[in-house]
């Protein structure tokens, strides 16, 4: 009982640390006018929210974070800087209280709503009482592999990820389609 | 009376604080988004907000003293170990993937937007449109074309 109070002291300092650091990465976003800075800025997020992840328990979450989120998501961005431009313009000071008046707003919603949720890791909580826990016993038995989120992803929830698959293939085409890629190729064979 | 209040907001910061850091964080994604005119910065803000829901929602996942959802080698499930949820997990890895897709979307808009107008900052884009537009409707006024339809 000790040691698992001293468990959770630990764990929430830890949790407290890498929010610290990614509300001054984020701050880091808002204030710097060099757009590639801004792009490390949410890299850096990205990498600090999947050791988040790990906290939380969600492995494979924290590695498709690292891996998609923080190496695909900046390098996109970084395209873009390179075809477009790599300053910001200023922003004026009075430009900023609106937002933060709406975003306060929203933000006092949103904590009002959450009180209401069950409490933080509680195991009585809706959410773990459903089709979670049935997962969790089924898969040894159904599909016969340790990792369970692979299990779900992949057989239980298989439909989910093919239409996953249609949404990521039609905003290829989408990209394809803005960029030109089809219409370029063309009138260069043409001209050729 | 105010002990009672005091006590109770002293319950909740144990129990719920964290999902309040989560809501945090969201905010200062969404005052990027709606503060800053450069296009760029503002899919980057998205991304940041994106970011913290996907953290609010694996933290309902959690359980306190739980493991991560992978069974030992042998697929034994003893009733000793606690798991966290695996269900948020999945859901969440489908929404990064598809975040991923929406931005690289976004991003390639800026890029054509970049092309038509020469510009990725939003009031610079205003004025443009405004410019554009009154100048067509001088032109459809001055050909007498403007109610052409009716």
């Amino acid at each position: 009982m000790q040691s698992n109070s001293g468990r959770k002291k630990i764990e929430s300092i830890i949790i407290l640390a890498l929010f610290i650091f990614l509300v001054i990465s984020a701050i880091g976003v808002l204030w710097v006018k060099h757009l590639f800075a801004a792009a490390m800025f949410s890299g850096i997020f990205s990498f600090l929210s999947a050791l988040l992840f790990v906290m939380l328990d969600a492995v494979d979450v924290a590695f498709t974070e690292a891996a998609v989120g923080a190496g695909v998501s900046t390098i996109l961005v970084l395209g873009t800087i390179v075809l477009t431009t790599e300053r910001a313009k200023e922003w004026k000071a009075s430009d900023n209280l609106r937002p933060l008046l709406l975003v306060i707003l929203t933000g006092a919603i949103l904590i009002y709503g959450s009180l209401d949720m069950p409490e933080f890791g509680s195991i009585s909580a809706p959410a773990q009482t459903h089709v979670g826990l049935t997962y969790l016993e089924s898969t040894p038995k159904d599909i016969g592999i340790p990792n369970v989120v692979t299990a779900v992803l992949a057989s239980y929830r298989g439909f989910d990820t093919l239409g996953e698959t249609a949404v990521v293939f039609t905003a290829g085409v989408g990209v394809l389609m803005l960029l030109g890629g089809f219409i370029r190729t063309r009138s260069r064979r043409d001209r050729g | 009376m105010i002990g009672d209040t005091l006590s109770q907001v002293g319950t909740l910061l144990a129990t719920h604080s964290i999902y309040w850091l989560f809501i945090i964080l969201m905010m200062t994604g969404f005052y990027i988004v709606v503060s800053r005119g450069n296009l760029i910065k503002k899919i980057i803000g998205l991304n940041l907000f994106q970011t913290s829901v996907f953290l609010f929602y694996i933290s309902i996942g959690k359980v306190t003293g739980g493991t991560p959802p992978i069974l030992p080698m042998k697929l034994k499930v003893d009733d000793f170990s606690v798991y966290s949820n695996p269900l948020p997990h999945v859901l969440i890895l489908t929404a990064i993937v598809v975040g991923v897709a929406t931005t690289a979307l976004g991003l390639s808009l800026i890029i054509r937007i970049r092309e038509s107008y020469g510009t990725i900052e939003e009031s610079d884009l205003l004025e443009i449109n405004r410019k554009i537009f009154s100048r067509e409707n001088v032109q459809d006024l001055q050909q007498g074309d403007l109610f052409k339809d009716e």
